[in-house]
């Protein structure tokens, strides 16, 4: 088995007595001949902010389809909050507070900057959705209350802009003077800043970052890494899959390492950027050669960042 | 009815081979077209069309040996496909994936229309040079024509095979397959794959065309219709891109018919094929065949539509024109001027359903001609049998529009792309299937006559301005109606479907509750449409919405910019009130509306007004 956890003490997770956020229980996804992942466990505290990290191709971004319901498991569960929430359909997990941006960055590209964040709030519609439980009333009923919207549905619907412009103010003037832009129009960097203001429009329990700042150059990184750290400082929960090491270093409680679909290492930034099991899986033995093992230990933690 | 005896089921077996045969040679071009391009050529029946026309100027006008007519059909239709490619679909490689869709549509149209113009539109005789006699086998027989038609399926797969196996051109064609990006990048000349291909492929589709209407000793220049659907159905029970899988299904789709035909009777052939068609989409949508689950397809960030900036019509300008539209009969009395242009109001119905659906939820609809279908029978019969005053009957046709288009279209909910729109294309269909058999009901291929006129407090309201303000003020309102939705949650919830259906439902978007909520809007509006259709014509059967009619929608929709309520009027207006104000012969006008069509996709993707 290839898991070889290292240093994890209990102290390094903040509140490890109440149960977990998120718990992965032996978690296996096939496509065919590749085995994308391949029994993986992993748990999440509240207030945790954990990142997933692992050469291109070892699984990560099937790890959050898996998560958020895009996907189903072949073997393994994933609870939420207490409850067992495996093979959950993705709008039922959004339902339950649960975020994420994707990888390539997945705006809408023909609506506004607004509307996007807006979309990201849809889950909180409460007065144009009554909770009617009914099929064909239900529907009918928003429908009725979007066309002919009475005092409460307007005001929802000012709170939320309300909101939303507030979240969009978080990355300064980067998206607020560009509200009612396209969002096919914005720059790649500010098309992730616009993925992460939806997400946060949700109010999530749980936030999955996917490479948030993939495309940015080191000042636009730097900004990105202190809004995570401020949403990080807010008590927000976040699992987090970057390849650029430092940050990971700087925000995360703990680092798990992916390769082939499963966990190698797992622990404190520190502890796992010194593991011989990452570094071969970084680097390949070979390519370094057995004599110089500790000069590849000390290339990982640079500024850099590897898998790049 | 039911035959007991052994030798018809020979007959109807041996019946369904030939013809699964024939819909093999279009299936395996569909299937080798998808293989390389990813695209489900809609004008693929339009050039099976134009193989029975080149065999028929052949062997009746030039009287040309039998295999010189095959040769000619093949290589004739060979260069149309290398046009098509060149012409329709080329310039489009790095258009939204909607574009190259919408071009086949586009090019089938004008093949058609060019084509019934030349030969005029009645069906010719196709007669065979083949002798007549015929083997007796077991009861039933098997005569010249079956085995040639045999003949061709086998030997042209075999040379298919061939030509995919040992030569270098068929292994490019089979990398590019695989892997486009890759292939180029290995020095494959992928602008010859495609080409080729459809060479190929439309070469195969011509000689299926001429084997059919040697066949059935008759062709007409929209044969290509339901063929190249039959095609498209063959090839999905086979599962899209596989080239064997598309023979199999071919084969399984002539028994179906064949059997069915034989259990039910004629009428109901078509049927069956689409029903097929329906039920593979919802449990088997990979095809029959498919192995189990493969990876996700990578994410597609919006490019189905193109991005666009909609041009926005200040609020007075729109005040203008409305008040402007609402006088026009007191400065004008000329009734036909006012008939004209409250078709046209009548057609901006369809338009304005369309657009809700087609443009901003993104599933492309081509069966919507249906919904008017729904909504004009069930208003004419309401007040027919039931006896219900029309002014009721209207909008509760319209509710009924909304709740059948709903409960039809609701299996493709799950369906992206392309394949929401042959399943909705399938939809049309069999609806108009429905209403022809169904004849306790809709009384048959014979339709509805005298279909009361709308009427207030007993008084008929017939007259030219009646036909003109009705449609007009119903047309304002739900316009109205839709503008509000847009701007309200709704409007970006159905949008940001459209753009990226994986990202909505990750933030809490049910997709089939608000496509059932688009559909059920647009099916009240387009039903209400096909409601006063019927109470202005009193006269209505199954041809009155055909397949074209949802053609002419959608382009009208394009014109006007997807989702763009304005738009929609704006298109129904230059495509129904023109044409027709011009004076523009009749013959012509679907001609005009394909080559608009084509026009727009090549050089205004987002339309007049843009999409919104």
């Amino acid at each position: 088995m290839t898991t070889a956890s290292t240093t994890s003490t209990p102290t390094s997770t903040p509140s490890a007595s109440v149960a977990p956020l998120l718990s992965i229980a032996g978690l296996v996804r096939r496509f065919g001949g590749l085995t994308a992942v391949n029994g993986l466990s992993l748990s999440l505290a509240d207030g945790e902010l954990v990142s997933v990290i692992g050469p291109n191709g070892a699984g990560k971004t099937t790890l959050f389809n898996l998560i958020t319901g895009l996907d189903t498991p072949d073997v393994g569960s994933v609870a939420f909050a207490g409850q067992d929430v495996t093979g959950f359909a993705a709008e039922r997990l959004a339902g339950l507070g649960l975020a994420r941006t994707f990888q390539h960055g997945r705006v809408f590209g023909n609506l506004s900057v607004l509307d996007n964040v807006l979309v990201g709030a849809h889950t909180r519609l409460r007065a144009v959705r009554p909770p009617l439980g009914l099929p064909l009333l239900g529907p009918l009923a928003e429908l009725g209350l979007a066309l002919l919207p009475p005092a409460a549905v307007r005001a929802e619907e000012e709170r939320l802009r309300a909101e939303a412009t507030e979240i969009i103010a978080l990355f300064g003037d980067r998206l607020t003077p560009r509200l009612d832009k396209p969002a096919h129009s914005l720059s790649y960097a500010n098309r992730r800043r616009v993925e992460i203001a939806r997400a946060l429009a949700l109010k999530p329990r749980l936030l999955l970052l996917d490479e948030p700042t993939a495309g940015m150059n080191p000042t636009e990184t730097a900004e990105m890494l202190e809004i995570i750290r401020g949403l990080k400082g807010r008590g927000l929960t976040i699992l987090l899959i970057e390849h650029k090491l430092d940050l990971v270093m700087q925000l995360s409680d703990r680092v798990v390492v992916m390769d082939h679909g499963a966990r190698i290492a797992e622990g404190l930034p520190s502890a796992v950027a010194t593991d011989p099991a990452v570094i071969e899986a970084y680097l390949g033995h070979k390519a370094v050669g057995a004599a110089n093992q500790d000069d590849a230990a000390a290339v990982v933690p640079t500024k850099r960042g590897i898998g790049e | 009815m039911f035959p007991t005896s052994f030798g018809p089921w020979l007959d109807y077996t041996i019946n369904g081979l030939v013809i699964g045969n024939i819909y093999a040679l279009l299936a395996v071009g569909l299937a080798l077209i998808f293989g390389v391009s990813h695209l489900i050529n809609f004008a693929h029946g339009s050039v099976y069309m134009v193989g029975a026309y080149i065999g028929w100027l052949g062997i009746t006008k030039l009287n040309l040996p039998l295999p010189v007519t095959f040769a000619a059909v093949a290589v004739g239709c060979g260069l149309l496909g290398a046009v098509i490619e060149r012409v329709g679909l080329r310039p489009l490689r790095n258009a939204p994936r909607i574009a190259p869709l919408l071009a086949t549509i586009g090019l089938s149209v004008v093949l058609d229309q060019s084509a019934q113009l030349l030969f005029s539109p009645d069906p010719r005789a196709l007669p065979t040079q083949l002798p007549s006699w015929r083997i007796a086998i077991g009861g039933g027989s098997i005569g010249a024509l079956d085995l040639l038609i045999a003949g061709v399926g086998i030997g042209s797969a075999a040379l298919l095979y061939g030509f995919l196996r040992f030569t270098r051109l068929g292994w490019a064609v089979r990398a590019t397959a695989l892997d486009r990006d890759a292939a180029q990048q290995c020095g494959v000349d992928v602008d010859k794959v495609n080409r080729t291909v459809f060479a190929i492929a439309s070469a195969l589709g011509g000689v299926s065309g001429l084997l059919v209407g040697m066949y059935y000793n008759t062709i007409d220049p929209n044969m290509g219709f339901q063929a190249g659907l039959k095609g498209i159905v063959a090839q999905l029970i086979g599962g899209v891109g596989n080239v064997p899988g598309a023979i199999a299904g071919s084969l399984l789709l002539g028994l179906i018919e064949s059997y069915g035909i034989a259990l039910f009777g004629t009428s109901y052939r078509n049927l069956f094929a689409f029903v097929a068609l329906i039920l593979i989409l919802v449990l088997r949508p990979n095809g029959l065949f498919a192995k189990a689950r493969r990876l996700p397809p990578e994410p597609l960030t919006g490019t189905f539509i193109a991005p666009s900036r909609p041009l926005v019509l200040p609020g007075w300008l729109i005040g203008l024109l409305i008040v402007a539209a609402l006088a026009l009969p007191f400065a004008v009395q000329q009734p036909y001027l006012l008939q004209t242009l409250g078709n046209a109001w009548l057609y901006a119905l369809l338009a304005l359903s369309l657009t809700l659906v087609a443009g901003t939820v993104g599933q492309v609809s081509l069966g919507h001609a249906g919904l008017l279908a729904i909504g004009a029978y069930a208003s004419a019969l309401l007040a027919l049998d039931a006896g219900i005053p029309v002014l009721l009957a209207v909008p509760l046709a319209g509710v009924i529009a909304a709740a059948l288009g709903t409960a039809l279209v609701f299996p493709a909910f799950r369906l992206r792309g392309h394949y929401v729109s042959i399943a909705t294309l399938a939809v049309g269909e069999i609806v108009t299937l429905v209403i022809l058999n169904w004849e306790s009901l809709t009384r048959g291929p014979i339709g509805v006559t005298g279909v009361p006129p709308l009427s207030v407090a007993g008084t008929p309201l017939v007259s030219g301005q009646w036909v003109y303000w009705i449609p007009l003020v119903v047309l304002l309102v739900f316009a109205g109606v839709q503008t509000r939705l847009l701007s309200s949650h709704l409007g970006r919830t159905l949008r940001a479907i459209r753009e990226d259906d994986v990202a909505a439902r990750s933030y809490g978007v049910d997709l089939n509750r608000y496509k059932g909520l688009a559909f059920a809007v647009a099916g009240f509006v387009a039903g209400v449409g096909g409601a006063l259709m019927a109470h202005f014509y009193s006269y209505i059967n199954h041809e009155t919405f055909p397949a074209p009619v949802s053609m002419l929608a959608l382009t009208m929709v394009i014109l006007g910019g997807l989702g763009n309520v304005a738009g929609a009027v704006l298109g129904a207006v230059v495509l129904v009130g023109l044409p027709e104000l011009f004076r523009a012969a009749a013959e012509y006008r679907m001609l005009i509306y394909g080559v608009v069509l084509l026009l727009l996709i090549r050089f205004r993707p987002q339309g007049l007004l843009g999409t919104v």
